[in-house]
């Protein structure tokens, strides 16, 4: 990479390939107090999360959200514009009834619910859209996309000097550690 | 710079040695695998990345654009028509008095099935931990998209004056009025705006961890601002994965009951009236069944041309081919079944208008619709029992196609056979399409021809995030034991054949 100018220390990076190994080191990181790191990877790795000591997901809570507002909306419409607002006498059927309101019940769940969970997933708890990483110049962090499992332990967290970061990561036998600058200029 | 940074991933990539020990299962003769494995040609990852992406990144061939061209233009044809239609009025139709519902419904209802094999594979396979579908459910999810917008062009053109379509939705206006929720019309209308939205938003998730793959290797910078602003800056991050997993697997859990609700209110819209031979029970699991079987046979359809022309018989395998002919044998066999409790239950019902709709089916003016049906439908998927057959790509390719013809006719039997003998025999009429709707129909397998050309060309075309997930040795070998699904995989792996466990297996 060529880069034109560099800045501080932002974080200490290292390369594995072996699920096995990933996983150790995301255990032994965490074990070590460190709580600013993450793991880049191409697909989901089962239990690395776990390894990594992150908590469950509040994604459900919101998706159970969702579902209440979806399922609450479809009721208050079809009651207030059948049997309220517009009342219309068709063949003598209800001006409203649960059972012909339950396809539209549980359309508006599904849907409100799905919108919640894609908004709430990228949006708010994945951050997402930003299309700028500050490690974005970094080779094995872009081949986390590819097939590299890329660890990075970031400078602010506060166990962070680049010596115990290195050390921890060539510990779990890390590839091609290195200390990685801000990129101030970039051509 | 882009190209320097590829050469050192490369390298980085040549220089680790468990490269070899992810296909490791060559290094253990030991170990037999228990059942086929998902991608052929023992691929690294790497290599799974360079042979999906290099499809999205090679030049478009003559081929491809002759073949674009071809399905513009027939899209073309379809809109002009269309303008037609919208301009003159549906009068251009062959509709009459009687027979209010033509090809129009029939299309939308052919349509919205084909769909529904894509939310099946992606969703309902999934949460069966089904793990060959990884190959297959991004393209069958596409061409659910596809084939909603399809649907959409019938129905919202059927109703006549497609510019006030808006008039279908509840919302406040000046007239004072609200839709009628007690119409399956209605009700309709909710399911497949909801079907279309929902399967957008699942196939879009699975899209962007592998857009970000090629963003990062685009080289143009037209492609690479493309897949940059889609991939919405995914970097792979495990705290953005966490997440990730579980708004898929809520996605997978929303759609499986959405697939069923949207092919059932569907039906409703036949059920729900009083005319013999729509107003019958048997109805949503009949027209989900048929649906599934219809949808299948058009994956297939699309997935035997792509696996050719872009060369994916390491990813598509015969074991992909073999699996979906058995579903298609199974709900064929369901739909035969359904076919024959109709006639069972006109008979038993002793209602003579029942009876008589049935009898007119199978020996009537349209039996020759009716028996066209039964012979795609019923009678060529049996020909599946045999396992040399469903191998055999031509075979099944042929058979995809009589597939998807029977089941246009089923729903073209379905709704002409009831409309055109109702209870008034002075009111009795035959139905026979214009060029106007002949050129309509022909024009939407252009236009799903034409998304689905582009779709291959510029998209991934295998989820490439799962079908690296699935590889033996992808994932830490302490996961086998809550792994239920393809075992065999992970027998595979170099990592599991080490271990003690290995010795136990075998």
């Amino acid at each position: 990479m060529s880069t034109v100018a560099q800045g501080n220390v932002i974080a200490v990076m290292g390369d594995f390939k072996d699920p096995n190994k990933v996983t150790a080191a995301a255990k032994g990181i965490h074990e070590a107090g460190f709580t600013k790191f993450d793991i880049y990877t191409p697909y989901p790795v089962h239990g690395l999360e776990k390894a990594m000591g992150m908590p469950k997901t509040s994604l459900p809570k919101f998706a159970l959200a969702g579902a209440l507002f979806g399922l609450a909306s479809a009721f208050a419409l079809q009651w207030w514009t059948g049997a309220f607002e517009y009342k219309l006498n068709i063949g003598g059927k209800p001006l409203f009834a649960p059972q012909f309101g339950t396809p539209v019940f549980f359309e508006l769940t599904v849907l409100c619910t799905g919108l919640t969970v894609f908004f709430t997933m990228f949006g708010y708890l994945c951050r997402l859209p930003n299309w700028h990483s500050k490690y974005q110049y970094d080779s094995g962090f872009q081949a986390a996309t590819d097939d590299n499992f890329c660890v990075v332990l970031e400078a602010d967290d506060p166990r962070f000097t680049t010596e115990t970061a290195q050390a921890l990561l060539a510990k779990f036998g890390a590839a091609d550690v290195r200390i990685v600058h801000e990129t101030l200029e970039h051509d | 710079m882009a190209m320097e940074a590829k050469e050192q991933v490369a390298t980085a990539t040549a220089g680790h040695t468990n490269g070899a020990a992810l296909n490791g299962y060559h290094d253990s003769p030991s170990a037999k695998p228990v059942r086929e494995p998902l991608v052929l040609g023992n691929k690294t990852i790497h290599q799974i990345t360079e042979d999906i992406c290099g499809v999205a990144e090679q030049k478009a061939t003559p081929k491809f654009w002759a073949a674009l061209l071809a399905s513009m233009l027939v899209a073309g044809a379809g809109i002009g028509a269309l303008t037609y239609t919208i301009a003159v009025g549906i009068g251009v139709w062959g509709l009459n008095n009687t027979i209010g519902w033509g090809w129009d419904i029939t299309n939308f209802v052919f349509w919205v099935g084909i769909g529904h094999a894509g939310t099946l594979i992606s969703a309902v396979l999934f949460l069966f931990r089904q793990k060959w579908r990884t190959a297959i459910n991004r393209s069958a999810e596409a061409m659910t998209i596809f084939a909603v917008i399809n649907a959409a062009v019938f129905v919202l053109t059927h109703t006549g004056r497609p510019w006030l379509d808006y008039w279908l939705l509840p919302y406040p206006n000046q007239m004072k009025m609200w839709v009628n929720f007690r119409s399956p019309l209605e009700w309709d209308v909710f399911a497949v705006s909801t079907y279309f939205t929902i399967s957008l938003l699942f196939w879009f998730t699975g899209l962007v961890p592998d857009l970000a793959s090629l963003r990062n290797r685009a080289k143009s910078k037209i492609a690479k601002a493309g897949y940059t602003i889609f991939s919405l800056g995914w970097t792979g991050s495990t705290r953005s994965w966490h997440h990730y997993e579980f708004a898929y697997m809520i996605f997978a859990g929303l759609s499986t009951p959405l697939v069923l609700s949207v092919h059932s209110i569907v039906s409703f819209d036949f059920a729900v009236s009083i005319l013999p031979g729509w107003h019958t029970t048997i109805f949503p699991p009949y027209f989900v069944a048929g649906a599934i079987f219809s949808g299948f046979a058009m994956v297939l359809t699309l997935m035997l041309v792509a696996r050719e022309i872009l060369d994916l018989h390491d990813y598509i395998t015969l074991k992909h081919i073999d699996n979906m002919n058995k579903i298609i044998l199974a709900t064929g066999m369901i739909v035969g079944y359904a076919y024959a409790m109709e006639f069972f239950i006109a008979w038993y019902s002793g209602n003579p208008y029942e009876r008589f709709v049935f009898i007119n089916r199978a020996t009537g003016d349209y039996a020759w619709s009716y028996w066209m049906m039964m012979s795609c439908n019923v009678f060529s998927p049996q020909f599946f029992w045999n396992a040399k057959l469903r191998r055999n790509v031509w075979f099944t390719f042929g058979l995809s196609i009589v597939v998807n013809i029977g089941m246009w006719f089923e729903r073209f039997t379905i709704i002409s056979t009831s409309l055109h003998h109702g209870y008034l025999p002075s009111s009795w009429h035959y139905y026979t399409p214009t060029w106007v709707e002949i050129t309509i129909f022909v024009g939407t397998f252009g236009l799903f021809m034409t998304f689905f050309l582009l779709f291959a060309k510029y998209l991934p075309i295998i989820a490439l995030g799962e079908i690296k997930s699935i590889m033996p040795g992808a994932q830490p070998s302490h996961h086998h034991h809550d792994d239920h699904g393809e075992h065999g995989d992970y027998y595979q792996s170099g990592h599991y054949v080490d271990g003690a466990d290995a010795v136990k297996k075998a």
